[in-house]
């Protein structure tokens, strides 16, 4: 891409716990206040690359929020104000230099509730190139519809009939139709925040076979709530409680030896 | 709850006295508010309906009106001086109706006072559209043509039997004998049906001073009746001959109010009767109504000047309100960070809102006409005023489309890098235009109603000319039909209701507009 960011490659260091792992998003003391309410107190957490981090913890514990720092999208809330320092290869990406319009197109994000636009399947795709001027003619357009599609499993559904609306899918179709509209402007980093909580146990199964195939080109956060889809599909977990980082570390390390009372706690069910 | 035992529904189902009390009488109160829903739903229609009802019959008699046909010979001697430059000879050509006229009633012709009568069955302007025509086509001079000039309202009223309230009574064939202008008529067939007819309308017999009147008319001639019984009546002859009565079989009108206290005298009936008896008088479409601009004569009376003073008040209106509007509702909604100032302006638009029409006027009058000059009762400075009077209204209706676009939306667009400007007007835009387009011309049809404002800014001015554009003198529909409203002569009644049947055609199909728009956004969605 361009070089707004930096070249990722002379940037990218190692996770103190996971030697082997490149480092994609490096955040130091985050705070983030609602108005006078925080949110989030004091996160550092690093990010590796091409694996899936699962961020859990109780409702309200600042997870989703701290996800929407990633990509900024918590500059869209009113009266919401983000400290700290997230670094992105070697760049903060808060500093003034950064436009999040550039930053977002790095950063995708799947929301909650699918929400393809009310326009047509390939159009839903075929927005996010055409903004940020990826690709050079209709074909080459057509080519990245289909491969988004394919990358998100979908092509195969719907791939004779590209001109019917997304909202006609159905909720898990149209899920995977947002995952590949994220894929479709070239990220390197998706954030996914509870993309199954609206979905069946089927349509959930395909969305982390498909967050399991997706880690190999991209760094995948994801927010859950379920913390056997935690289990199932991050490499990396951070517990989050009461806006704070408790704990983070292998999912395997995390779910067999919690080394805080308060993770253990919420992963054997006793509140949370 | 695994005993059943336990559980007071499982002991006795369905058939708990109380619980049984209290579901009917929950079932009780949804019945009744769903009367009150359909009592409401139905008192507002049949207010509506009786409202456009009682409209509607008021202005049905003014869609015909009655004309009189007269063949006119434009001699060469008398208007051979007529170019295409020179100003409309309307009294030559009202002297050439005036001759015939004069040639066709001859007992005219001894007193000044009955040709003046005479002559107010067709009014002097009547002929202005003849005359213009002459001049436009200078060719029509030393040929004849054929010209219906509209009949004068107090006789169109009495034809269309609602002034003077009369009623006709068939008498037969008479044997007539005239001695000096007093006819004689007798019948076989007595004249009872006639004179149970008076009685029941309470009339005094004929002879009695302040009673109304009986006119006699057989072919073309009619007499006003003096002694009415049953085998033999006396009259005056008031048109025609007495040998008509032996020709033609007569008819009587009982006209119950004394010709004192009417706007139509005896003698203007007669001549009327008579000019229908010669097939003279035609009840034709009143497109008038639509081609004519404001008159004095309700006859000649026109919407047109209204109409297009109002298509040119809503074109400001529109090109200033519908964008500011717009622009300003996506703004707020959209990019206008929430803090106090944008809280003051939020309340501001919504008192704006409901600020009254006349205080628009009153801010326009010394703004737009005192401060900056414009010129008075001119489309120009009433669409000015209109658009800050719906500029509120544009302003919340837009943002609420706005708002009711789900942020879901607004997050997928900037998610993959949409800016703010590319996800307004690429994805909520669209979603919200039905909204937005539907609150502007709600706007406009609000605008399109409204009366006071152009008040105060001199849009009320008698207007005889269709203006040209918007610095003209021009009124408005509303304020027409405020002017004609107040006007004395009964004949303005139905044309007024025929001009509000106009201007809510305009807002049905405004309406229609939104509809069919609001479909079709729909559908591409």
């Amino acid at each position: 891409m361009d070089g707004t960011l930096g070249n990722s490659a002379a940037e990218t260091g190692v996770l103190p716990d996971a030697p082997n792992a490149s480092v994609r998003m490096s955040c130091r003391n985050i705070n983030v206040f609602y108005g006078e309410k925080q949110a989030i107190f004091d996160v550092s957490l690093q990010i590796a690359d091409r694996s899936v981090t699962a961020l859990i913890g109780p409702s309200g514990c600042g997870k989703s929020t701290f996800l929407r720092c990633l990509n900024r999208m918590n500059d869209t809330i009113e009266g919401c104000r983000v400290e700290g320092e997230i670094m992105m290869e070697g760049k903060d990406i808060n500093s003034p230099a950064i436009d999040p319009v550039l930053l977002r197109s790095r950063v995708g994000m799947v929301f909650q509730k699918p929400n393809p636009f009310p326009k047509s399947i390939y159009e839903n795709i075929a927005y996010g190139p055409r903004i940020h001027g990826l690709a050079q003619g209709r074909e080459d357009m057509d080519e990245i519809v289909e491969k988004s599609l394919r990358r998100a499993g979908l092509w195969e559904e719907v791939k004779d009939r590209l001109n019917l609306a997304g909202t006609s899918l159905s909720g898990g179709q149209q899920q995977r139709l947002c995952i590949a509209r994220a894929i479709a402007v070239r990220p390197e980093v998706i954030l996914m925040d509870e993309p199954c909580s609206a979905l069946d146990p089927i349509a959930t199964a395909r969305i982390e076979e498909l967050i399991d195939d997706l880690r190999k080109r991209y760094c995948i956060i994801i927010v859950t709530h379920s913390m056997q889809q935690a289990a199932r599909v991050s490499q990396r977990t951070a517990f989050f409680h009461l806006g704070s980082l408790v704990e983070v570390g292998d999912t395997d390390q995390i779910f067999t030896s919690p080394r805080d009372r308060r993770t253990e706690d919420y992963i054997t069910g006793r509140f949370g | 709850m695994s005993d059943p035992s336990t559980s007071p529904m499982a002991n006795a189902p369905f058939a708990n006295e109380r619980v049984l009390k209290r579901l009917r009488r929950r079932r009780a109160a949804d019945r009744r508010f769903k009367w009150y829903g359909r009592m409401a739903i139905g008192f507002a229609l049949a207010a509506l309906t009786l409202l456009l009802g009682s409209i509607a019959t008021q202005a049905v008699s003014a869609a015909t009106y009655h004309v009189v046909t007269f063949d006119l010979s434009f001699d060469k001697n008398t208007f051979g001086d007529v170019q295409p430059d020179s100003p409309p000879p309307v009294d030559r050509v009202y002297g050439l109706v005036r001759d015939d006229l004069l040639a066709e009633f001859p007992e005219t012709a001894s007193s000044p006072a009955l040709r003046h009568d005479l002559l107010g069955l067709v009014t002097r302007l009547a002929v202005l559209p003849v005359a213009k025509d002459l001049v436009r086509k200078p060719a029509e001079i030393g040929t004849k043509r054929r010209v219906e000039l509209p009949l004068s309202d107090d006789l169109d009223l009495f034809l269309k039997g609602a002034a003077a309230r009369h009623l006709t009574v068939p008498v037969g064939r008479v044997k007539a004998e005239e001695i000096a202008g007093n006819v004689t008529l007798t019948s076989e067939a007595t004249f009872a049906r006639l004179i149970a007819a008076a009685s029941l309308e309470n009339m005094q017999p004929p002879e009695m001073p302040g009673t109304g009147s009986i006119l006699m008319t057989a072919g073309r001639s009619t007499i006003r009746l003096d002694s009415l019984a049953p085998s033999r009546v006396t009259g005056t002859l008031l048109t025609g001959t007495a040998q008509d009565f032996r020709t033609y079989p007569a008819r009587a009108r009982l006209i119950p109010a004394p010709e004192s206290e009417r706007t139509v005298s005896d003698l203007q009936i007669a001549w009327l009767l008579a000019l229908k008896a010669d097939g003279r008088v035609l009840r034709v479409p009143h497109w008038s109504l639509l081609t004519h601009t404001d008159s004095t004569q309700p006859e000649l009376a026109g919407a047109l000047a209204a109409i297009i003073g109002s298509l040119l008040t809503l074109l400001v209106t529109a090109s200033l309100a519908i964008p500011v509007g717009i622009l300003a509702s996506i703004y707020l909604e959209e990019f206008a960070p929430r803090n106090r100032i944008t809280g003051l302006i939020e309340v501001n638009i919504n008192n704006l809102a409901a600020v009254p029409s006349i205080v628009f006027g009153l801010l326009g009058a010394a703004v737009f006409l005192g401060a900056f000059g414009l010129p008075r009762s001119a489309p120009v400075v009433g669409g000015l005023v209109l658009a800050l009077l719906i500029l509120p209204v544009v302003i919340i209706a837009s943002r609420a489309a706005l708002k009711a676009v789900p942020q879901s939306i607004r997050d997928a667009a900037l998610a993959i890098g949409a800016s703010r400007m590319q996800t307004v007007f690429h994805h909520v835009m669209p979603l919200a235009a039905p909204g937005m387009l539907t609150g502007a011309i709600l706007g406009m049809a609000r605008a399109l109603g409204e009366t006071a404002p152009l008040l105060l800014i001199g849009m009320v001015a008698f207007v005889a000319e269709v203006p040209r554009g918007p610095t003209d003198e021009a009124t408005a529909l509303p304020v027409l039909i405020y002017s004609w409203a107040t006007q004395a002569e009964r004949a303005w009644e139905p044309m007024t209701g025929a001009v509000i049947l106009i201007l809510l055609a305009f807002l049905i199909a405004m309406n229609g507009v939104v509809v069919f728009l609001r479909r079709k956004f729909e559908r591409r969605w």
